[in-house]
């Protein structure tokens, strides 16, 4: 591996390591509405484009169903689009987001993970993507400011190849790492440039020379061949993502997978977990490492595709795998939970899954809680599914 | 279960990607009722025409000839529009 010259580090928050990957791609168009935690992201950007430091066409709108439509739309008509919500503005987006994926028009969105209310919370929880996880867009986690900055590079060479053309959500903790100064080493943004590389569309609106129809009505001669065309472009992402990653580490050094795992190999209890808890969660494992309890902790990097066999692989001879979901699906599970439960079914032994709701609408979970967790499923004290914290 | 195409026949996405092939499309198997057009009640003012949203009124050295049955959807909408009531929407055989 060739190394390219250091770049001197930023410390930054994650909002605004966005908006710098976003600089250095410069896409076409830009059309957001401002909402907490992802603000800073579009009003860094805005800056950007009125320094002329980008050429981005801006589009201000008066709503995120309005963002998104615009962005699906632009992204149709050949334009490299690029967008940003959280939680009621994700929401508000619903009725669009499945659209932009049966269009299969690569827009990116990042996505500051805020819980959904009610109750009226402004919080980091997961709630937002995982109500919009059905809806057919790739989705990518970070961990820390570095990986949100990381993924927003990463995420439209996965999204724009032939074999994907789906849209992309990008996701970070609200406060947690949008608003949260990290250190972190950017990419010099010729390298960036050269990377990403120029937006191809598939049959653009605004080719006049090729004429062609988008988002035509579908019977039902059509609909689900075209819903199994879209299974198809996410099989085809987890190889993607794979060779993307490859080339990353090769203009970054940093190496991404698309289940990260620390300290699995040998462990015999294994926790799952999305976003910056993995961090946190890292520091558990080490400390009960030390106490001499066999444990270790995975995320999927990529949820969307669903990793199964890289998850099946992890979980092969486990004790046991304990889901830590940041959502609760009211009346049932975790929403990780039965998917991780699905991934298990691939060995021939299943390990003891359990199932823990943790941190809804911003409640704070340590380092010592995360420890409680594996603790409480090694003395039995965990049922199969438990609300971390929660007073009885 | 017929009625699915092969994914692998169509173009990525719910597009169409040459121009001009509505006509390709053929609405005609949405009828129930066909109109059948009373020739001797007819005064060609060409009502009919005018009003069917599908272009399926067919006509010939300015007469009303026939109606094009492969788009046809059987709505009624010439019917009603008639002045002479010479249209009568009709089960088909
Ligand atoms: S029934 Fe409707 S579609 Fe058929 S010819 Fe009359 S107006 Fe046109
Ligand atoms: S509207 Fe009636 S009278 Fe006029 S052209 Fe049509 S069928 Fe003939």
């Amino acid at each position: 591996m060739t190394m390219p010259k250091k770049h001197s580090d930023l410390a930054i928050n994650g909002d605004n390591a966005v908006a710098l990957a976003w600089k250095q791609i410069d896409p076409d168009v830009c059309a957001a509405y401002p909402i907490t935690p992802q603000t800073i992201i579009v009003e860094k950007f805005a800056e950007y484009i009125a320094d002329g430091e980008v050429t981005t066409e801006f589009v201000c709108v008066e709503s995120e169903h309005s963002a998104l439509t615009l962005c699906t739309t632009s992204c149709s008509a050949g334009a490299r689009t690029f967008t940003a919500t959280a939680s009621q503005g994700l929401a508000y987006m619903w009725e669009m987001l499945p659209i932009t994926s049966s269009m299969r028009v690569p827009v990116i969105m990042a996505v500051a993970n805020r819980a959904v209310s009610g109750p009226i919370n402004i919080n980091n929880d997961h709630g937002d993507v995982m109500s919009a996880r059905d809806c057919g867009w790739l989705t990518l986690f970070s961990e820390n400011v570095q990986q949100a900055y990381d993924m927003s590079i990463i995420a439209p060479r996965i999204a724009e190849h032939p074999d994907v053309q789906l849209p992309c959500l990008v996701n970070l903790d609200g406060f947690i790492l949008t608003h949260a100064i990290e250190r972190m080493t950017p990419i010099d943004t010729q390298i960036v440039k050269k990377f990403v590389g120029e937006f191809k569309p598939m049959h653009p609106l605004l080719d006049v020379k090729h004429p062609v129809s988008h988002n035509l009505m579908d019977g039902p001669l059509f609909y689900f061949p075209h819903k199994y065309q879209m299974v198809q472009a996410m099989n085809n992402a987890l190889k993607v993502a794979k060779d993307v990653f490859k080339e990353f580490a090769e203009i970054s050094g940093r190496e991404y997978h698309l289940v990260e795992e620390y300290m699995c190999e040998d462990a015999e209890s294994i926790a799952i977990v999305l976003g910056s808890s993995f961090g946190t969660m890292k520091e558990a494992v080490d400390q009960l490492r030390r106490e001499g309890m066999k444990v270790g902790v995975a995320m999927p990097r990529v949820f969307r595709p669903w990793p199964i066999e890289d998850l099946a692989k992890l979980m092969k001879g486990k004790k046991s795998v304990i889901v830590m979901d940041r959502h609760l699906s009211v009346g049932a599970y975790g929403p990780m939970f039965p998917e991780v439960c699905a991934a298990a079914l691939e060995n021939k032994d299943v390990p003891k899954m359990y199932n823990f709701i943790y941190g809804l609408g911003g409640a704070d979970t340590m380092v010592s809680d995360f420890m409680s967790v594996f603790k409480d499923v090694k003395d039995g004290r965990a049922t199969r599914i438990n609300y971390l914290g929660v007073k009885q | 279960m017929v009625n699915i195409a092969n994914y692998n026949d169509l173009v990525v996405g719910d597009r169409v990607i040459e121009a001009g092939n509505s006509e390709n499309f053929q609405t005609g198997d949405w009828r129930s009722l066909i109109p059948v057009i009373d020739i001797d009640k007819c005064i060609d003012c060409f009502t009919c025409w005018i009003y069917c949203p599908d272009d399926c009124i067919i006509i010939k050295d300015d007469m009303i000839v026939g109606i094009k049955a492969t788009h046809c959807k059987g709505c009624g909408i010439c019917a009603k529009a008639c002045p002479k009531k010479a249209i009568t929407m009709t089960p088909e055989e």
